[in-house]
Formats: C-alpha cells, structure tokens, sequence
C-alpha cells in the first residue's frame, strides 16, 4: 500500500466519525470538549455555525452520528451526541452578541426562499450576513417549515422552535407568512437574482383500501393530522385509534393521539418491527407510554357498519428474505386480524410536489415528477434557481436539509458573485499538537469506562394530560459532564512520524486495542489478515507510513482506536503525537 | 501521565485454548521508561503464554532487583509473582520449584542482577539444571542509578553521558555454556518475531533456558557510541538461523521447506524447527555452540536466536528424584509411611 495522504483533509475527517457521519459535518468531538469544560456557549455556537439549529436537533435530531460513534465498536451504546447537543443549548447564555453582524449596506443582490423550513432558513443564515436582501415565502403563520407543523411540542418546545427560528428571521429577512406560492414563473418574474426552493415534501401518502370512503370522515393522514394538531384546528381524537406507518411520523401520531383522547392507541406495522424506520429511541418513547405496536400486519380493508367506520382488517405476514436480503412480506394463512377503531391516522409515508413549478421554467423534472437538481451545488436546470432539503431528493431530515441549505447559499453566493458554482471552497482545517508536558495532554485522554447515561423523562401521568409538556428533561449539568467524559476524542489524531520512529515497538506494546503493527508492506487485502488484531471493518482505513530503516512500514487500523495517546505517551522519540485536527466545511463567502 | 489503561479491548482479540484472550495475560500499566526494551519483552512474554494456552495460575514469575526486576508487574497479573532481593533470584526459583514441581518458573533478571551481585547464583543454578525459564533483560547499563556501565557492556562501548568502557565484557551465553546450561538463546527485545518462538522454546525445555535479551535502555544507553542502541543491535545482529515453535497436535501452518529445516521434538510433544541454520552452529553440540559465539564476539557481531540445546537434557527434580507430586499434595499417609516401610528402611540400612 502507498503511504497514507494525511495533507489530504479527507482522510483524517473520516477518522473522525461523529463528524464524518453527519450531513453538515458539526465538529461533535471538539463541542463536547466544551460541554465538559462548562464552556456551553461556546459549545452551541460551534453548533450554531455548523447545523444552525442546535436546540431543535439537540431535540429532533435522527441522529446519523450516533450509530457512527466509535463506542459502538468497543462496548454497545454510542455517546449521547443529540442529549449533549441539548446541554450546551439549555445552558447556554444570551449568544445574541456573537451572531454575525447584518450589513447596513446590502449588496444590491436580491434573493427569494420558498418555504420557511430548516433549508431556506439555512440558506438565509449563510446570505444575509454577506449583505443579501433575502425575501422567504411561506403559507404557515410562522418559520420552521415540518419542524412547526409536524414535531409535536412534547418533543420539540415551541419556545426552542421559535428561539432559533427567530435568530435567523431577525437578520433582517423580508418574511411573508400565510401565503401559498401558486406559480414559480410570478417569483421569477419579480426578477430575483436567485430563488430556492425549500417546500419540504408536503404531501402524505394514504392507503386507498376497500371501504375508504365510507370510512373517509375518521381517516387522517399523519403528517396533516399533526399539523391540524399544531395549529389547534384539531383538539381530539376517538379513544381507539390505529397509527398505520413505522417511522417517526407514526411515533408521533400515535404519542399525540394519547394526549388527544386516544386510550387505545395502536400502531400497525407491516415490516418486522426490527426493520421499522422510526429511531429505535423513539419506538421505546411510544412502548413507555403504554401503546402496543403490531408488526407483521398488512391493512386489508375498513370496516364500515352503519355508515361509521367500526375497525380495519389485517392480513399477518411473515417476513422472507431472499439470497440477496430482498424482503417479501408472505402471508401466513391465518384469519384476517380485526381491530377496533374510532379513527385511523395513516403515516406511511410523504412525497414532493410541484404543482406550482410551471413545467416551461427551464426547470427540467424526472420521471418521478422530482426536479433535477446537482447534488452538490444543488442547482437545476435554471441556473437561477436552487433547491435543498426534502423538496431536492425527497424525504429526509432535518440536519440533512441544513446540510443541503449551507451548500446552496455557497452555490447561490457563488453564482450571485459570477463566479463558478462548481468551484466549492475547501474545508477549513486545522492541526495542532496536544502535548503539554513529557506525559501530559491538553485534552482528556484517559477513557471513560461509563455505560451510557439514562436521561430523565417528565412523569406519564403528567406528561399524558398536555401535549405541549416536554417528555424528555435533557441532562443536568452533572450528568451532562459524565456523558461528555465518554467521548473518546477522535478528532485527536495519532500522527507519525517515520524519520523520527526507532521501531522500538513500544506503541505496539501499550496499544489496547492492539491497533499497530509494525510489518512489511503488502496490498490492503494482504495487510489485513497479518496485523496484531483481526482488521475486518472495510469501512474504516489503514494508516500506512513510508518505509521505515528496517524496511518495513507502520500499519495502524484506525478501527478500534480509543485516541487514549499511550502509544504518543510511550513513544521515546515523539514519533507519535497526539494533534487536534479541526474541519469545518466552508460556508458562503468564505 | 496515564497510570491505568482503558478496560477496552480490541472486540475480536483471539481466544487461546483456554478461552483466554492476550489481554488476560497483561499486567498493569508500565512505569518504565517510554521505549524501554523490557516493555516489548513484557509483550513477547504475554504473547508466548497466550499462545501456548498456558493456565495464568500455573506460573510464577520471579525477579530480583533493578528495572528489568520490575517488569514482572507489567506482565501475567494473574500469575504468581515474587520480587526477591538482589540477585537471589535463582535461590528463591530453587526453594519454589523444589516445592511444586507443577508451576511453569518465569525468573527476570537483568544484566546487573544476573552479572554483577547475582553471578555466583546464577553460575549454580544454570549448573543445576533448575527446570526454569532464566530471562534476562539485557540493556548493559544500570539504568535504576542513572546508567552506569553494567558487566554486560562491551569493552569500548559508553553510554550517553559515559567515557568509554574499559573492562571486558561478561557474556551471559558463553558463562552459561561454561557452566552447563542445557538451552541458551539470545534475542533483541525489538524482534518479537524471534523472540516469542524462543521464549515458547524455553517453556517447553526441560531444565535450565537462559535467554539473554538485549534491551535497550533509551534513557542511558541508546546513543550512537553505545553497543545495545536500538541501531547497533539491528545492524550488528545475526540469527544463527529462524526458529518456528510448534505447540503439541496443532497443524503447522507455517512456510516449511523440506530440506532446509531441522526439526526437533521436545519432551513435551513439541517441536522447534529450525530453517536457515549457520552452517557452521550445530545448536546440539556445546562445542561448536562455544566456537560460534566465540567467532562472533570476535567479529564484533551480536549472535542471536538458539546457540544450544540440549536433548537429552535431565532436570535437577531427575536427578535428585525428588517426588513426583507438589509438596503441598502429600498428604499425611505419604509423609508418614508406617511401621513397615520404617522396618524396611532400617534392615536396607543393615
């Protein structure tokens, strides 16, 4: 294998893999220092500058870093990334100080946002400080797009919404509310200099089962059913209802339909309940609060006596997977499965729409009727227009929306300026040693032996009679350190230095996940069966260095490292060092 | 400074035969300088009792005085261990092992503890034949006092603050050669792949088995007029041949060219083969193992690997033919036999 490229910021970001996982890449190693530190305003705003809204995710977040944390790989339960994200954002102080200053002077480049969602609002936190007049078009009262309409409040404060939400909105944004975009050709008429689209994937799927329309006046779909709930149009539900769907959006109708009136709350799945979409958190939110899923079940039909809708009928299903892992859902044979219900709210699901776009706008759509849009710069085929968040590549998240708005405010910077959208700017990196003393580290190296902590709910009886009461406490401070000590630090890289290595083998000795292995050099398939320990995870990388005096060269499998700096603290001639590597994506205009 | 290391292990470190992983042979965190030799033979040590399924309950590990006296600390914490007094060492092996024959005897000693205050133990228990694993961490200097020359250092060789030695050197191989030592092997504490084959060779040895590791001492003698620096021990060293131990019924999975090698079986039902020997060392013969030392010394060039073995090497509880059990197993109708084997004895005696 050639020597690892450690110039390359690439290949130590991926070490990184909290960082690496997340789709706006947020520095979590180097908050959670900070939260440790008790430094919480700090810590949020390295969130703020990074995902824009670290109250709501420290929330809401779906989390990708967590699966990805390297504690996962040495014990089972990763570092509560999304709970301490919430610590620094609950204990932070008035950060109104720190946010970038709005020039007086615009910059004569005038821009529209459709939608007032995570991505446009992203979009608007990266142009407005560059001196952009931004106008955002929404048909809700208020900005927050899903994260208002959709996230009930006993997950998601309307305080915290509106909080971040209005830091953005304050810039100096034109904000129209309660108005529905009907023809993208009138905006485009109004001759902006660029337009994004950021409406979300605004429209549930429902099931068309016999008996549907008869059954019509108690079936809801989820995602409007909840923002009826938001908005307070809806204020109760029957006492039995079914929650059709398995992904978060059945999570939360199912958990609102229990503050709503709904005692005998059920979800009805069709996949095993393993292969659910929802987060497994939030599965485990819904079982505590008394409701049942039913995996294995297909909806059938609806029951209808008498003109009002009585239950539905299920098939069961047994889950087979062919040799590729491809499923089908066999039916086993058994009776029909009835359950009884007063209403059904149907969340399987949401999809885009574009009846607004006019089809003759230069903006060219693909056979699933989705705009085509370039994944990296996220422009369409109208140089002028832009799109990100679910309405670019269908249903995702939140910090995925985020992700998509810093890159298309960089794009629209970038355009607005004349310049090639296709020409991204490089992350910022920086490198620094850690070393302080002979054996000593500016960052806590020794490992935390602690089991994942537990974070406090609101009591059930309380929680259940108001919907806007917030289950989840967050973490005290205390715990909030303990949970913070866990981190292991991978953005403190373990560098080497060839020229300076006697191969004393003294790393190799202390390693204690006997990542090192000082050997002769091969092909990558050949290194990994010959190291001190199995290197059977393809996805993480070998560190290879140059030859070494015996010919041989040095081998690290990044996999299991724990970042403790022994083999730097055991190593007599700093051949190894501890160095904080710092990446941040770049934003607009820098 | 990190006293403790963190409780996580690789997750798919290998499980011996006992279902023991290497990290149930470790021991605590080491205090020895960063770099030292004695660390990494620590390591071969763990390595060569994981692999060989070694029972951690079933060895004691035994030193003396000095920094190479310490590493048993940092290595088989699950083991028995006694830090004896200077260089007495092999006095308190010879009590233990007469004791209970059934313990695998580790003894660590340096080149102090075994040249200088320890020589005339260690000269009769290699004439013995104690059955024992004698290591010795070999770095030439006194590394505890701040690096003086130790007997082990060569003539003309200086530390790093040091003049030039100007004694000859003591050779621990050739001294137990002379003195009847049945396994004598040197190796380098910075070549595992050596070392650990020589250490498992030495636990299946029955008798004395010296390996005398040279072990850098970074701190006071790693300098470039030094001859035990990491850089003068790989330039200078030369393997009388490669050593491959190959535990009882396990298949051998190692490269094996008929013809070029020599293959030994061990008491035990082991065996070492040996490839690429010096055709001028017969490791069997005490002779020529004496004329190949000699020539390298002469040479200026550091033997490593096996220099000898003896087959038909008999152990001192052979030739005393002391009991079969541990003391400690002898129970009241062993010790006290009768009337009629008392009868027995006297009219033997007639």
């Amino acid at each position: 294998m050639k020597p690892t490229d450690t110039k390359n910021p690439e290949y130590f970001h991926k070490v990184v893999d909290c960082q690496y996982a997340c789709p706006a890449h947020t520095p979590v190693p180097e908050y959670i220092r900070l939260i440790a530190a008790e430094r919480y305003t700090d810590a949020y705003m390295i969130n703020w500058q990074s995902n824009v809204f670290p109250g709501i995710l420290g929330r809401t977040c779906d989390r990708p870093c967590e699966p990805a944390c390297r504690r996962v790989r040495v014990e089972e339960q990763p570092v509560a990334i999304c709970r301490l994200k919430r610590v620094a954002a609950d204990n932070k102080e008035d950060i109104r100080d720190r946010l970038p200053e709005i020039p007086k002077t615009k910059n004569g480049k005038r821009v529209a946002l459709i939608g007032a969602g995570p991505a446009s609002l992203t979009v608007a936190r990266g142009l407005a400080p560059l001196g952009y007049s931004i106008d955002i078009f929404d048909n809700q009262f208020a900005g927050g797009g899903m994260m208002r309409s959709q996230i009930p409040s006993f997950r998601l404060p309307i305080e915290v919404l509106d909080e971040e939400v209005n830091y953005i909105l304050d810039m100096g944004i034109n904000a129209v509310f309660d108005i529905q975009v009907e023809s993208l050709r009138e905006i485009l008429e109004e001759d902006y200099d660029a337009v994004f689209v950021g409406t979300g994937a605004p429209r549930g799927k429902g099931l068309n089962l016999p008996g549907l329309e008869d059954a019509m006046p108690n079936v809801y779909l989820g995602i409007d059913w909840l923002s009826s709930v938001a908005f307070e149009h809806t204020r109760s539900i029957g006492k039995r209802v079914l929650v059709l769907g398995g992904g978060n959006t059945a999570m939360d109708c199912c958990r609102t339909s229990r503050r709503m009136g709904g005692e005998d709350v059920r979800v009805v799945v069709r996949s095993p309940f393993e292969e659910m979409k929802a987060s497994p958190w939030e599965k485990e939110d819904a079982a505590n609060e008394g409701i049942p899923i039913y995996n294995n079940h297909v909806p059938k039909e609806f029951v209808v006596e008498d003109g009002k809708l009585k239950g539905m009928h299920f098939e069961k299903v047994e889950a087979h997977y062919d040799d590729e892992g491809k499923r089908t859902l066999v039916p086993t044979g058994e009776d029909l499965v009835f359950m009884e219900a007063d209403d059904v709210l149907m969340a399987i699901g949401q999809e885009n729409a574009f009846p607004w776009i006019e089809r003759d706008l230069g903006i060219e759509f693909d056979k699933w009727e989705m705009p085509v849009v370039d994944p990296v710069t996220f422009q369409s085929t109208n140089e002028k227009v832009f799109f990100g968040g679910d309405s670019a590549f269908g249903p995702e998240n939140i910090i995925t929306a985020v992700a998509h708005g810093h890159q298309a405010a960089v794009s629209i910077d970038l355009f607005c300026r004349g310049e090639d959208v296709h020409n991204r700017p490089p992350p910022h990196v920086s490198q620094s040693s850690q070393k302080m003393g002979v054996h000593e580290w500016s960052y806590d190296n020794a490992v935390a032996n602690d089991l994942r902590y537990v974070v406090p709910h609101a009591p059930l009886s309380k929680a259940l009679k108001n919907r806007k009461i917030e289950v989840e406490l967050g973490f005290d401070t205390e715990t909030g350190y303990k949970e913070a000590e866990r981190c292991l630090n991978c953005d403190v890289q373990t560098v080497f230095d060839e020229l300076r290595c006697i191969e004393c083998d003294a790393c190799v000795d202390i390693c204690p996940t006997d990542c090192i292995t000082f050997t002769t050099n091969g092909t990558e398939e050949d290194l990994r069966q010959r190291l001190e320990a199995p290197a059977g995870n393809l996805a993480q990388d070998l560190y290879i260095s140059a030859d070494l005096p015996t010919m041989r060269v040095m081998v690290k499998d990044e996999n299991v490292c724990l970042h403790c700096g022994l083999c730097a603290e055991r190593c007599p001639t700093t051949a190894w060092d501890m160095q904080k590597f710092l990446y941040n994506v770049s934003k607009a205009g820098e | 400074m990190s006293y403790q290391l963190p409780k996580f292990r690789h997750p798919e470190l290998p499980v011996n035969d006992l279902g023991y992983t290497r990290a149930d042979y470790e021991g605590a965190i080491s205090t020895l300088c960063a770099g030292c030799g004695h660390d990494s033979i620590s390591g071969a040590i763990v390595r060569a009792c994981h692999e060989l399924s070694i029972e951690p309950h079933k060895i004691a590990k035994l030193s003396g005085i000095g920094c190479s006296s310490k590493a048993p600390t940092y290595f088989l914490g699950n083991s028995h261990g006694f830090n004896s007094v200077h260089g007495r060492m092999p006095s308190v092996v010879t009590g233990a092992a007469l004791a209970n024959r059934d313990l695998l005897y580790m003894g660590v000693s340096g080149d102090g503890d075994t040249a200088s205050i320890g020589m005339g133990q260690f000269a009769h228990v290699a004439r013995r034949n104690l059955n024992m694993v004698y290591i010795v961490m070999n770095n030439g200097c006194y590394g505890l006092t701040k690096g003086q020359d130790s007997a082990t250092a060569d003539r003309g060789s200086a530390s790093k603050k040091g003049d030039p030695n100007i004694y000859s050197a003591i050779d621990l191989c050739g001294t137990a050669l002379q003195m009847g030592a049945t396994f004598v092997a040197r190796s380098f504490s910075g070549d595992k792949e050596q070392l650990v084959p020589l250490i498992k060779a030495a636990i299946s040895h029955r008798g004395f088995a010296l390996i005398d590791v040279v072990s850098p001492c970074v701190t006071f003698n790693n300098n470039s007029k030094s001859t035990k620096s990491y850089d003068f021990v790989r330039e200078h060293a030369e393997a009388t041949g490669t050593i491959d131990f190959v535990p009882m019924h396990s298949e051998i999975t190692t490269h094996y060219q008929p013809g070029h090698a020599h293959e030994v079986t061990m008491h035990d039902g082991s065996s070492i083969r040996l490839y690429k020997m010096d055709e001028s060392l017969n490791p069997f013969d005490r002779r020529s193992a004496v004329n190949v030392l000699e020539e390298h010394r002469y040479s200026g060039n550091i033997l490593t690997g096996l220099i000898y073995m003896n087959l038909d090497s008999r152990d001192l509880h052979e030739v005393l033919e002391t009991s079969q059990r541990p003391l400690n197993a002898l129970d009241e109708s062993d010790l006290c036999p009768g009337n009629k084997m008392l009868v027995n004895i006297n009219a033997s005696l007639r």
